[in-house]
């Protein structure tokens, strides 16, 4: 058996890093509708935190403590997206037509909420559990 | 969303709870009691259409779906429309009623039945209702589908599954032969909609494409009725749920042919291609279907066949009336006005004792545990209810009084005895053959009939032939849905104008939209004195009595046919032969070489661009638009050039890598000189987990070395390599000097107004451009699970076979 690597610099600075890329991959989703960012580069930029924890720690560890079906998620992400499509449609516009206003929020004060993040969120969950379900699934592959 | 809208939306609606609704209280109550619902209260709302239809109004109503390219769900709901959805909803409640009993809620995956129940009846709604033909087409393909999951709904038996597939399969050929038509017709009036195509009738008779178009649509009509020789999926079909062949099978789905004939008629018929084709293979199909119903032993075989017949008798029916269209008015047009009225009334009648027939061998079945003729017998005594109502519905069937059947068939004679004078289309003598085979069919029609009251019911009971014990009359809520149609085969004999003034003559004149109803003609009458139809009837059961006492004697000659000239031999053939051919042609490309696969996409491309170039005369440079060309960007290219070049020559993988990913990363300090930040995020990001994934496979992969100082240098290769760089450059200056179309910059500029987003980028993705992201989101999830598919689910060693 091999002895276990000694990844003590890794681990910590891995630690410390995934905090910072998941508060920026929230931060860039957020920002995606007036700046740079958005529900592609938000989710990818989660995805390569999740995959820098799973390169230094293992797979089932990280399974354990994050116990998500990618799948499930990318497949929920899609669904998402094609139900904030249907929505418009209940109001009767058309398939996929985006609404958007301003609200006064208590803690916010003037917001601008709109249904195109709503699809946004569908965007990044599917990128999201996709690129996790590829990656994990050919790591896990041995031949 | 409109109230018309929701009701024909309901049963996918529905659908959707079937599974909460399953689970939590399957246990306690079956979940057909809350199904059931759904039909029920379609079929309530829309008898309370009657009397405005029955005025001849007619209810349409628009949705917007896919405006930009027509695509809306108009419904339309006249006579015809009407007449089906009735029958879709009326037929589908008795059916989830009688499947309350049939389908135990214990042993069955009972969610799933009804979800494909439900969408398979909004579906058929939906297709008869819609008045736009993609949606029809949409509408068409899905009762297909579901049709295939209800026919393999047992699908841990073989047969199951071969008869689903054997259903898609033709009646997916059929839809999509019908698309082409339908696109056709599109193309020639430049609309979807089925009444504005009606109202531009004249530009579809005068277009070349009129015969193709029509051609095409009948395929679609054909394969989905079962008619000759698309039939042999509808035997097969059998395999399915009783509850669903009576639906599906007989009552509804099948007919979805029979109402784009009727729907059609309009627009094709008064053509005597269309009087003889589907007048033609309508009569083919009666007389195929009621010979080979007689040589079968088991009941539900028997059912569809006779339904197959009893489909072709309505096609016929259909095509011999369309010459009223010819005619367009007066006494002429009206006889054959008549034709068509006896189609639409005989699949009205057809609908009740089929219906009821199919629940009643789906009874025997359920209690004896046979459908087999040779076992059965000798069940009147035990299920004296049950043979009751397969005595109403057999003999309506055969066309005897005093049950509807025996109206519409003597309005059948009629019909085919009016088409032996038609003398419009050329072919004088030989109409008379209409007759003739309405009435050898007919004979047919009567034996198996007979065979279908008298085996299972009379003669003597051997309870040890049957696979259950005990036997004994059904439960009273299997009885209830047939006991219904039955005396609805019996009032109608009775009273026959309430239908005809109240759904046929509505449904009438959607077929002939010139015809006055108000003619005599039009009253069903059940004595018309000793006419020829009469005689034609009697001699029918003499006949047919005669042949079936004698049936031993004569039965073998069907019995020689040889299988290897029959039409199943012929699918089973060209199917493998297909399976074979498609097998050699595809590995003759798919080497499973990927170098290969590259240098036909690489060819391609180069092949397609270079060419459209070429032949477009687009090959003009322009650089007046180009901006200046700073150091930084002729630092960054040298780079790029030198880090792409690397990963070529290395020889360690991971050098590789870092050199692939170099190219990456300096793009990125391109996208942000040039401004691009989006851009430069994405890239980056995507590069990152990119190099991840290139790590993870070149983990498994061998090591790279020896060989690569052996591979040969290729010259073609090395032609292909050039020419595609070069196409890439050249069509990037070229594209980048021109300006053909408007602009869209405007556009983009007011994303803050538009979209309410200062991100143009994130509003193209998002909201202008919406659709795209939707689908590539969706490819993207497909991908994600092909691989995991691919790599996961594989059988582990070498010879493993499916399970």
């Amino acid at each position: 058996m091999k002895p276990e690597p000694n990844d003590v610099v890794l681990h910590t600075v891995t630690k410390l890093a995934a905090v910072i890329i998941f508060t920026f991959s929230i931060d860039l989703f957020w920002a995606g509708h007036h700046f740079p960012g958005g529900g592609f580069i938000g989710g990818l930029t989660t995805a390569a935190g999740i995959v820098l924890l799973y390169l230094s720690f293992d797979i089932e560890r990280i399974q354990t403590n994050l116990p998500i079906d990618y799948k499930k998620m990318a497949a929920l992400g899609v669904l998402i997206s094609v139900a904030t499509g249907m929505g418009g449609m209940i109001y009767g516009d058309n398939f996929l037509e985006q609404a958007f206003g301003y609200f006064d929020l208590p803690v916010f004060g003037e917001t601008e909420l709109a249904t195109a993040v709503l699809f946004d969120i569908g965007v990044a969950f599917a990128v999201i559990g996709t690129a996790i379900t590829i990656i994990t699934s050919i790591s896990e592959d041995e031949l | 969303m409109s109230f018309m809208h929701f009701i024909i939306l309901l049963p996918f609606i529905a659908a959707l709870f079937v599974p909460i609704i399953y689970k939590k209280w399957n246990t306690s109550l079956h979940t057909g009691w809350f199904v059931i619902i759904v039909p029920l209260f379609i079929f309530i709302n829309l008898l309370l259409q009657i009397p405005a239809i029955s005025n001849g109004e007619t209810i349409s109503i628009t949705m917007e779906w896919i405006p930009s390219l027509g695509i809306n769900f108009d419904i339309y709901l006249d006579g015809l429309a009407l007449m089906f959805a009735l029958i879709i909803s009326g037929v589908g409640t008795l059916v989830v009623l009688y499947s309350i009993f049939y389908m135990a809620k214990d042993r069955e995956a009972l969610h799933n039945f009804y979800i494909y129940l439900l969408m398979f009846m909004g579906a058929m709604l939906g297709l008869v209702s819609s008045d736009n033909v993609l949606v029809l087409y949409t509408l068409w393909e899905l009762t297909s589908v579901s049709s295939f999951l209800l026919i393999a709904y047992w699908y841990e038996r073989k047969r199951s599954r071969s008869g689903a597939l054997k259903s898609m399969i033709i009646t997916v050929f059929g839809g999509l032969a019908m698309l082409a038509g339908l696109i056709m017709l599109a193309m020639i009036t430049d609309t979807y909609s089925i009444r504005e195509m009606v109202a531009n009738v004249d530009l579809i008779t005068g277009s070349s494409l009129f015969i193709p178009a029509m051609l095409l649509v009948l395929i679609g009509a054909f394969t989905k009725s079962a008619q000759f020789p698309f039939s042999i999926w509808l035997p097969d079909a059998m395999e399915a749920p009783t509850p669903v062949s009576a639906y599906l099978h007989s009552a509804t789905m099948v007919k979805a042919g029979i109402y784009l004939v009727a729907r059609m008629t309009p627009i094709f018929g008064g053509d005597a291609s269309w009087f003889w084709i589907v007048g033609g293979i309508g009569i083919i199909t009666l007389i195929y279907g009621s010979v080979r119903a007689v040589r079968q032993t088991d009941l539900k075989a028997l059912l569809a066949y006779s339904t197959i017949s009893q489909l072709g008798l309505i096609m016929s029916l259909l095509g011999v009336g369309s010459a009223a269209l010819y005619f367009n008015i007066g006494q002429a047009q009206e006889i054959y006005a008549f034709a068509v009225f006896a189609a639409l009334f005989h699949l009205f009648n057809h609908a009740t004792f089929k219906g009821a027939l199919f629940m009643v061998v789906g009874i025997i079945d359920h209690e004896t545990g046979t459908r087999d003729i040779r076992r059965l017998g000798g069940l009147m005594a035990i299920m004296p209810v049950t043979f009751t109502i397969a005595l109403i519905g057999s003999l309506s069937m055969a066309g005897l009084p005093p049950f509807n059947g025996f109206l519409s068939k003597e309005m059948f004679f009629t019909g085919m005895l009016n088409a032996s004078e038609v003398s419009v289309f050329g072919l004088e003598g030989i109409t008379m053959i209409f007759p003739i085979i309405a009435w050898v069919a007919s004979i047919f029609t009567f034996i198996y009939c007979l065979i279908l009251l008298i085996k299972p019911f009379l003669g003597a009971l051997h309870r040890e032939r049957l696979p259950k014990e005990n036997v004994h009359e059904a439960p009273i809520g299997m009885l209830v849905p047939p006991a219904i149609l039955g005396s609805l085969v019996v009032f109608i004999f009775f009273f026959p104008n309430l239908l005809a003034t109240y759904i046929l003559k509505p449904a009438l004149v959607s077929v002939v939209p010139t015809i006055s109803t108000d003619s005599k003609l039009f009253e069903i009458k059940a004595w018309h004195g000793f006419g020829t139809e009469l005689w034609m009837t009697i001699g029918v059961v003499i006949l047919g009595l005669l042949l079936f006492l004698s049936i031993k004697k004569w039965s073998i000659v069907l019995r020689v046919y040889p299988d290897k000239l029959s039409l199943n031999h012929l699918y089973n053939t060209s199917l493998e032969a297909m399976e074979k051919h498609s097998e050699s042609f595809t590995n003759r490309y798919m080497t499973g070489n990927i170098r290969h696969y590259l240098l036909y996409i690489f060819i391609f491309i180069t092949v397609i661009m270079i060419g459209s170039l070429v032949g477009l005369d687009a090959l003009s440079f322009n650089f007046s638009n180009q901006g200046e060309i700073s150091v930084y960007d002729i630092g960054i290219l040298v780079a790029m050039v030198a880090a792409a070049m690397a990963t070529l020559l290395t020889k360690n993988r991971i050098t590789a890598i870092v050199s692939l990913g170099a190219v990456g990363y300096l793009m990125v300090m391109l996208f942000v000189i040039f401004r691009a930040p989006d851009l430069a995020l994405t890239q980056m990001v995507v590069e990152t987990v990119t190099t991840v994934l290139f790590l993870l496979c070149f983990y498994h992969l061998p090591k790279l070395g020896k060989r690569l100082e052996k591979m040969k240098f290729k010259v073609t290769n090395l032609i292909i390599s050039i020419s595609v760089g070069l196409t890439v450059t050249v069509m990037t200056l070229i594209a980048t000097g021109h300006k053909i179309n408007v602009p869209i910059t405007k556009f983009f500029e007011n994303a803050y107004e538009l979209a309410g987003a200062k991100n143009i980028v994130n509003a193209i993705l998002v909201d202008f451009r919406g659709f795209d992201t939707m689908l590539e989101i969706a490819v993207l999830l497909i991908a994600g699970l092909g691989v995991y598919t691919l790599i996961k689910l594989r059988p582990k060693g070498s010879d493993h076979d499916e399970a």
